[in-house]
């Protein structure tokens, strides 16, 4: 049933936040320290187990894999209640350090990634999205599930 | 003929967001194919719209919430809160091959604690340069353009002052805006093409809400590796901000 995929990443999300929470009062620090991430990971080992199991039905990786195709959507809509007008009307501060953080960034995630590109430790660049498909929607399911 | 349809939009703000989002979609995707002959992504055209809608927001309504400011669209705040913002990036993960992760994850952690250090020591150098020298003023505007959720939990933390804790979210607000806008622009440049490099790119971009809107625009299936790292950026620069790096300018400049 669908609702046992959309339970199952619900249950990952509330453990890997409480996880973060557990991690940001012990190292005494006020935000959650990586929940979303450990959420993730929780999501990908349980989703592995069920499988190796045969537990993960066709319709349970549904429930999974719904959300996963709302994630632009909810990101649009994310887009849409920004304060854009904050951004549009702070002063030079705000403006200089901002997109001076930002392009000191871009230079290095480029050197970074064209120095693992020639060692190889990046795989190979990912094939075009050639029409209007949506990639999601062959994820997942897939019976090659690494 | 107003309430007839003002009715049902106001009770059902989620819905409302829904399909108000779907349109705003299927406009990007045919703009994106018959304007800019698919050189464009669909989605990076709907997440400008949807900074532009934010602007029009603000601007009718003079608040904070962008588009969701406006009652009719109330449900986009919930709809893009941090909520299903966070749940959908997890159901994302179900799309990693963890092969691919585990290649990385040293990379990940190096591109964090870069992607840390290197905004804060910008945004200290500019608001210096600008004549500010108190250490709590430079520690909260650095920490700002780490991200805007780490600039005022550190400014809580030392004690600054409400001014300049909003000018250290405006700079993370700003951040955030730029690294949605230009990430498909500077894709290319970035060499952002494969699982690894939006690892690193999750790191050092950090601001989740830019890094996943970026990718998102840039490849699909690009985002749960990015939004891997990129989730641990905001807890890792709480913890340095009002520490170390804290500690680090006081001694430089206190």
């Amino acid at each position: 049933m669908v609702i046992f995929g959309t339970a199952l990443l619900a249950a990952c999300y509330l453990a890997g936040v409480a996880v973060g929470e557990g991690i940001a009062a012990l190292i005494g620090v006020k935000a959650n320290v990586g929940g979303v991430g450990i959420a993730m990971l929780l999501l990908i080992a349980a989703q592995h187990f069920l499988q190796k199991h045969g537990l993960f039905a066709v319709d349970t990786a549904k429930g999974v894999t719904f959300w996963a195709m709302m994630y632009i959507p909810v990101v649009i809509a994310m887009a849409a209640t920004q304060n854009v007008i904050v951004a549009a009307k702070s002063g030079p501060i705000a403006l200089l350090s901002a997109a001076g953080a930002f392009a000191a960034c871009v230079f290095l995630i480029s050197a970074i990634n064209r120095v693992i590109e020639r060692r190889h430790i990046a795989s190979a660049a990912l094939a075009p999205i050639t029409d209007d498909h949506d990639p999601a929607s062959d994820l997942s399911v897939a019976p090659d599930h690494r | 003929m107003n309430a007839f349809f003002e009715k049902p939009i106001l009770d059902n703000p989620l819905i409302v967001a829904f399909a108000f989002v779907g349109a705003v979609i299927w406009i990007s995707n045919f703009l994106a194919r018959h304007l800019t002959g698919g050189r464009v992504a669909g989605s990076a055209i709907a997440v400008l719209a949807g900074l532009a809608l934010a602007y029009y927001g603000g601007v009718v309504t003079g608040k904070a919430k962008g588009l969701a400011d406006i009652a009719q669209f109330g449900g986009l705040a919930l709809m893009g809160g941090a909520m299903m913002r966070d749940f959908t990036i997890v159901a994302t993960a179900s799309e990693v091959h963890v092969d691919e992760a585990k290649k990385a994850g040293w990379l990940g952690f190096l591109a964090l604690v870069l992607g840390t250090i290197v905004p804060f020591v910008v945004g200290v150098g500019v608001a210096y340069a600008y004549g500010l020298r108190d250490p709590v003023t430079l520690t909260t505007i650095g920490a700002g353009a780490v991200t805007y959720i780490v600039g005022p939990i550190t400014g809580a933390a030392i004690g600054a002052s409400s001014d300049v804790m909003a000018l250290s979210i405006a700079t993370g607000v700003v951040k955030a805006i730029l690294v949605m806008v230009f990430t498909p622009v500077l894709a290319r440049f970035m060499r952002l093409n494969n699982p690894q490099a939006a690892m690193v790119f999750g790191g050092l971009a950090g601001t989740v809400s830019g890094v996943s809107a970026g990718l998102a625009a840039t490849d699909r299936r690009l985002v749960p590796y990015g939004a891997l790292v990129a989730t641990f950026h905001t807890g890792f620069g709480c913890l340095l901000g009002p520490s170390i790096l804290f500690l680090a300018v006081k001694a430089l400049f206190g």
